[in-house]
């Protein structure tokens, strides 16, 4: 092993004790074979970041793995953080080191190279403003190198030193180097980075690493170190003032303040902002930070903002300059990346968390999907883990965002899935569509309440669901006759009846359905609005989705009634012989048998249907719903 | 007063981004509460938790996971910071512990720092109801702490899955739980030792006098130098008291926290020796050197 080159190393890190030197945020990409976990090892030891119990630790760990007692010390231990990755030599997670010297603080995330890589690169990019992408000498670029290089550029990073590693094992060859460099620039071209660095390094030895190697006489560039410390990442930031409101200080009846870190641009006091998505408009009044109170204020400060007027301004909202407003719409294009466990199903709500703002989300429709190695488009309905989409989303409220190319916090956004709370997609906005702008709301005079008076009803819906033969539609029907006795004007509308129309074009694909309920649910909430009181019968086997259909019902007005029959009851009874040809093979997807059935967790009307007559239900249910149309209105 | 504006350091970044980490708390949950150790991390975590409510007084209490064995000088100064009055300081001490009698002497680190701490920890996070816990851990002190999220999830029994962790991208944090669940965040995450330090000089921010070296009484045992804080203290044969001046890196229990032989009284000596220092921080701590109770393991368990 090398000496630990020690007066360089004292003086630099006394140097580097002072408090004024700025912060560069890095990511490593690259597999264990590239020697990365090496690179950033032997970085760390150059900029004189180890310590002697650090270092006792390597050369015990790095002896016990090697078991041929060399002295050799193995960098890429020092990296491995879990107990589970150590045992099984790879590395699972994003990991984040830090080290100082005399002209910055690094923090560099290292990104480990197997099947999570996709979803692990993203994470440790989303943050860094540089990226070092690691080649071996001996072998040229590769596929990763370019899927590497497309993340990159896909979560907005702007500059990348390529490492053309292991040169000692090409005898420090200049023109292989060249060829390498040469390559690599053209494809970060194509891939819209523009500003590339490239240098031929030996992790092992430390060429090029903290210092210039006498090795390689030919590179007259700077070492690994320098280029991280000198690189001039001031680039493009967001112009146009932004601040996404994320707390209201309001202490005491005599001080109301907006928190939030500025996402964009500068505020002065005096300046003239709107809150959006709506359009009031107030002049800052005080920018407030415990320091004593600002004139202006830039991107990343956290500050509290204070208006000269008082105007409405929650969490979600964001502050923007009045003269350059942010965009709002509430369907896009984007690209997603998808994270979870569980598919992509379009259609289906998931919570969008973008800057502080937390809104239902919809993928309307896959585009086309990235393959991550070579950028071709593939046609896709549905995106799996580590996979990346072209898609269009669509949001329950309008929002202010950017383009995330613009903007990071105002047009980078993450999904979560609302069973399971598991962030499943990252997402980065493109563009609004057109007939977002252009739709709007017509206003209508004559409304719900009113068409229902009309008829002297409260309009209600009664969302049957359960396995196919539970007996929902026998007992939806039997409702519907007694409430049409007692005068009251309703309609059913029954999944296989409405599979001959309205949804003839879907099958029973998890897609299909999840596109299926929400046609129904549309149907039902339109008839609603019309004053109706509507059954809907359909088996509506995920919780998300009926959660989803009640969301467009106002509270008390949609009642879910779970028909609880146990599989083999409705096995035993086929009434259509469906089981029978679900058992054979002969239908696939079949709810129950090959295709899950989530139960209600809380449902409105729980019919535990064993031992009871149809009837005997129909009554129960009948009777709830009465209960309700008769009680005081209290809406 | 109106200050006009300086170019941005890394501090300013730091400090930038641990507010915003407390105020996406505040408007999160239900029931926040910053784990205060009274260590330099914790004055740094309170001193950032005042800034990010400013004017206001925090709304955030602070809990004292006390483990009766804390150094004296530790307990003067949180009561301190109590008495100042601006932000509400809970004490908690796992009684049955107490009870039976449990010492780091006597039963030794492991068993102590999970009664004590790890048991105790969780049995004021149940009582009170708390939803997030806000801590002052730093990615740099130790690996799997490296790894660990900014929002961190526990499940209903306060248990960690390393392997089971959510993307975390920009500063978008998925704050969503279920009921009976919670989060540990961690404000300070990317901050370094060096960058803690820092920062103290920067702001003024009182520490325990127990940073800075003094002659204090001293044993030796095991290779540490433990400090005899009280009467609890037993010597072992051909152990003696000398006085050394030492300081501490770290403080914890005072039979667990090793201190380090130096002559730094100041900030600015500090700074100096640690700029210099072949030594990690957490060496001086007994409790990490047991091979069986890795922090990984611990942080599984529920502790901190």
């Amino acid at each position: 092993m090398n000496a630990q080159p020690d007066i360089v190393v004292d003086t630099a890190a006394v140097a580097a004790a002072t408090a004024s030197k700025s912060l560069l945020r890095f990511i490593t990409c690259g597999s264990v074979d590239d020697g990365k976990s090496t690179l950033l090892g032997r970085l760390l030891y150059d900029a004189g970041m180890l310590s002697d119990d650090q270092l006792d630790t390597l050369a015990r760990e790095s002896k016990r793995q090697r078991g041929d007692g060399s002295d050799v010390l193995d960098f890429s231990l020092l990296t491995d953080g879990l107990d589970a990755e150590r045992q099984q030599g790879i590395t699972i997670d994003v990991a984040y080191r830090y080290f100082h010297t005399a002209r910055r603080s690094l923090i560099v995330a290292d990104c480990p190279g197997h099947e999570q890589y996709t979803r692990n690169m993203a994470t440790g990019a989303s943050n860094a403003e540089l990226a070092v992408v690691l080649v071996d000498a001996r072998k040229g670029l590769l596929p990763q190198t370019r899927r590497h290089t497309y993340i990159c550029g896909l979560l907005g990073i702007r500059h990348v030193v390529l490492a053309v590693n292991k040169m000692d094992l090409v005898d420090y060859d200049q023109a292989t180097y060249e060829t390498i460099a040469t390559q690599y620039r053209q494809l970060a071209q194509d891939l819209g980075i523009t500003d590339v660095h490239c240098l031929p390094v030996a992790a092992l030895t430390g060429d090029n690493v903290g210092s210039r190697s006498p090795r390689m006489p030919w590179y007259q560039g700077e070492s690994l170190l320098e280029v991280l410390e000198t690189v001039d990442v001031a680039t493009v930031h967001a112009d146009d003032f932004r601040m996404p409101v994320q707390w209201v200080n309001r202490p005491d009846q005599s001080f109301r303040g907006y928190a939030g870190t500025i996402s964009g641009g500068r505020v002065s006091r005096g300046d003239e902002i709107v809150v959006q998505p709506g359009v009031q408009r107030a002049r800052i009044d005080r920018i407030v930070t415990a320091d004593g109170d600002l004139d202006s204020a830039v991107e990343g400060q956290a500050v509290t903002l204070c208006f000269d007027r008082e105007i409405d301004a929650s969490r979600g909202d964001v502050i923007a300059d009045a003269l350059r407003p942010a965009p709002v719409a509430d369907q896009f294009t984007c690209h997603l990346l998808w994270m979870g466990d569980t598919t992509l199903l379009p259609n289906r709500t998931y919570w969008m968390k973008i800057g502080t703002r937390t809104v239902n989300a919809r993928v309307m429709s896959i585009k086309h999907k990235v393959d991550v190695n070579s950028q071709a488009k593939l046609a896709a309905r549905h995106l799996d883990l580590n996979e990346v989409g072209y898609c269009t989303v669509g949001l329950d409220d309008a929002i202010a965002f950017e383009a995330y190319t613009a903007n990071r916090t105002l047009g980078g956004f993450i999904l979560i899935d609302r069973q399971s709370n598991a962030t499943v997609a990252c997402g980065m906005l493109d563009f609004a569509l057109d007939r977002s702008s252009n739709v709007h709301w017509q206003h209508m005079d004559i409304d719900k309440s009113v068409r229902g008076s009309s008829k002297g009803q409260q309009p209600t819906c009664l969302w049957f669901t359960g396995l196919s033969g539970a007996g929902k539609s026998t007992i939806a029907n039997l409702v519907e006759r007694r409430l049409h006795v007692l005068g009251y004007h309703t309609y059913l509308l029954d999944g296989d009846n409405v599979r001959h129309g309205i949804n003839k074009d879907l099958g029973f694909t998890p897609e299909a359905r999840v596109e299926n309920i929400r046609r129904v649910a549309e149907v039902a909430h339109l008839m609603v609005d019309a004053g109706l009181i509507v059954l809907v019968s359909v088996i509506s086997p995920y919780q998300s989705e009926r959660r989803s259909a009640r969301e467009l019902f106002d509270t008390g007005e949609f009642l879910e009634v779970f028909v609880d029959t146990t599989l083999a009851e409705c096995e035993a009874r086929d009434p259509k012989g469906l089981y029978q040809k679900a058992r054979a093979g002969e239908i696939r997807n079949f709810t129950g048998i090959d295709s899950p059935y989530e139960k209600p967790e809380a449902p409105d009307i729980h019919l535990v249907t064993a031992g009871q007559r149809a009837e005997q239900l129909a009554e129960q249910v009948t009777q709830q719903l009465l209960a309700r149309l008769n009680a005081p209105d209290v809406d | 007063m109106t200050i006009p504006a300086a170019p941005r350091t890394h501090l300013d970044d730091l400090e930038a981004e641990s507010i915003h980490i407390f105020r996406e708390v505040m408007a999160s949950f239900q029931k926040p509460v910053m784990l205060y150790s009274i260590g330099k991390d914790s004055s740094v975590l309170l001193h950032l938790l005042r800034k990010a409510f400013y004017p206001g007084k925090s709304p955030i209490p602070l809990l004292h996971v006390d483990t009766t064995w804390k150094f004296r000088e530790m307990i003067a100064f949180r009561n301190e910071v109590a008495a100042a009055g601006d932000v509400d300081v809970l004490v908690y001490t796992n009684q049955e512990g107490v009870r039976q009698g449990i010492s780091p002497l006597t039963h030794g680190a492991t068993v102590h720092t999970d009664v004590m701490k790890t048991q105790a920890l969780k049995q004021a996070l149940d009582k009170y109801g708390f939803d997030a816990a806000i801590g002052g851990a730093r990615r740099d002190e130790e690996k799997s702490r490296a790894k660990e999220r900014v929002f961190s999830f526990r499940n209903a029994q306060h248990r960690w899955d390393p392997k089971n962790q959510r993307p975390e991208l920009w500063h978008t944090y998925n704050t969503h739980i279920r009921k009976g669940e919670s989060v540990r965040v961690f404000p300070m995450s990317n901050w370094t030792e060096m960058d803690v330090w820092l920062y103290i000089q920067r702001e003024n921010i009182p520490v325990v006098p127990l940073y800075f070296a003094k002659p204090r009484p001293i044993v030796e045992r095991d290779g540490a130098l433990i400090m005899v804080d009280d009467e609890r203290f037993t010597l072992r044969d051909g152990e003696t008291v000398q006085m050394r001046e030492v300081r501490f890196r770290t403080l914890g229990c005072y039979p667990l926290t090793g201190a380090v032989e130096s002559s730094a009284t100041t900030l600015e000596s500090i700074i100096e020796e640690m700029a210099t220092s072949r030594s990690s921080e957490r060496q001086g701590r007994v409790i990490d050197q047991d091979p069986t109770a890795s922090m990984e393991r611990k942080k599984q368990e529920g502790y901190f």
